[in-house]
């Protein structure tokens, strides 16, 4: 009895400084990729605010082209948003399907959430070609050249979302829900939650201080 | 490193991951997250365009509530709490805040003085 004390004690203490320090070791790899995700989401939102930035700059710089107000769609804004947030909803059921194991759920939920990602890319798509078409586009004036900046990146990362939501799942049906994929899918979240994220301030910040402008 | 995908009585919290809950748990966590922002989100539309309060404080109402929303999604979807085994993730998301604020805040007060400082166009079209 005594003799497991001191054993366990000595090696809890190795260099018998009378202070025992529960080592737990280095964390799990789950940990450390989905932690260096995070920081990468984080610079990912810092590069986000430059473009916020340089868009409460420029917003009134008009040059006698159209204000915000003019050219805003509440109808479709709130539309993508709507779309965007229910997307939100369905990749947090995908990603606990995919904790069960549960192949039916996490194909059905991706899929929602893919469908709901295309809608909300269409709209956009449409809203920016119907302003180049009425000769509102970017180089237009330094307002618009910052609103199509500003909003089209965030379009872009959702196209890259959606390319990568498509790779997960082909990942699930090829290799089953390995760890690895279940680290890939966990950054998947973490990166669709964060674009709903910027998306909040763009339609509070864009559209909505906009069309009141 | 090893590859377990729970942990046995960790420290440490991933990002994204909860502290472990039932699945009737979790998803309750999403719908209550989905229900609040939708409320934001609603609250936010309906203040922007109504006539109803008064004016100047429909931009601020909107930051606010923008923030509160973030707010909601940071909570239910990403899961980043005050919990003791999260303290990595708040701090790395302290920073990344505090860089947010001085960028957008360092611009926008900077450029209304640089603005407000500067002659108009045609002056300055005059002295060249």
């Amino acid at each position: 009895m005594t003799m497991t004390a001191t054993a366990s004690q000595a090696h809890a203490d190795p260099h018998h400084i009378g202070l025992v320090v529960e080592h737990p070791g280095p964390a799990s790899k789950r940990i450390v990729t989905a932690y260096g995700f995070w920081i990468f989401l984080l610079s990912d939102i810092v590069m986000f605010s430059c473009f916020f930035a340089a868009y409460a700059v420029l917003s009134g710089q008009t040059a006698d082209g159209p204000k915000g107000s003019e050219i805003f769609e509440q109808r479709n804004v709130a539309i993508e948003t709507v779309c965007l947030l229910l997307s939100s909803f369905t990749c947090g059921m995908a990603s606990i399907a995919a904790d069960m194991r549960n192949r039916f759920w996490f194909y059905l939920g991706m899929t929602v959430t893919c469908v709901l990602g295309l809608i909300f890319l269409a709209i956009e798509f449409r809203e920016f070609a119907d302003l180049v078409a009425r000769g509102y586009g970017p180089s237009r004036s330094a307002f618009l050249t910052a609103f199509f900046s500003l909003v089209g990146c965030h379009g872009l990362h959702v196209s890259a979302g959606v390319l990568w939501l498509l790779t997960m799942m082909a990942q699930v049906f090829a290799k089953g829900f390995r760890a690895d994929v279940l680290r890939r899918m966990m950054c998947f979240a973490l990166f669709w939650h964060a674009l709903d994220i910027v998306w909040v301030g763009v339609f509070s910040v864009v559209y909505l201080l906009g069309s009141g402008a | 490193m090893s590859d377990q995908t729970h942990m046995p009585a960790g420290h440490d919290l991933a990002p994204g991951d909860e502290e472990q809950h039932s699945v009737g748990a979790r998803i309750l966590g999403y719908v209550v997250g989905l229900v609040l922002a939708l409320l934001l989100t609603a609250t936010s539309f309906f203040i922007a365009g109504t006539d109803l309060v008064w004016q100047p404080s429909i931009p601020v109402a909107l930051i606010v509530l923008a923030i509160a929303q973030m707010g909601v999604h940071l909570v239910f979807f990403l899961h980043i709490t005050t919990g003791p085994d999260n303290t990595n993730n708040v701090l790395a998301l302290a920073f990344g805040l505090m860089v947010v604020f001085l960028v957008v805040g360092g611009t926008v007060w900077i450029m209304a003085n640089l603005n407000a400082n500067m002659p108009p166009m045609d002056q300055i079209m005059r002295m060249q």
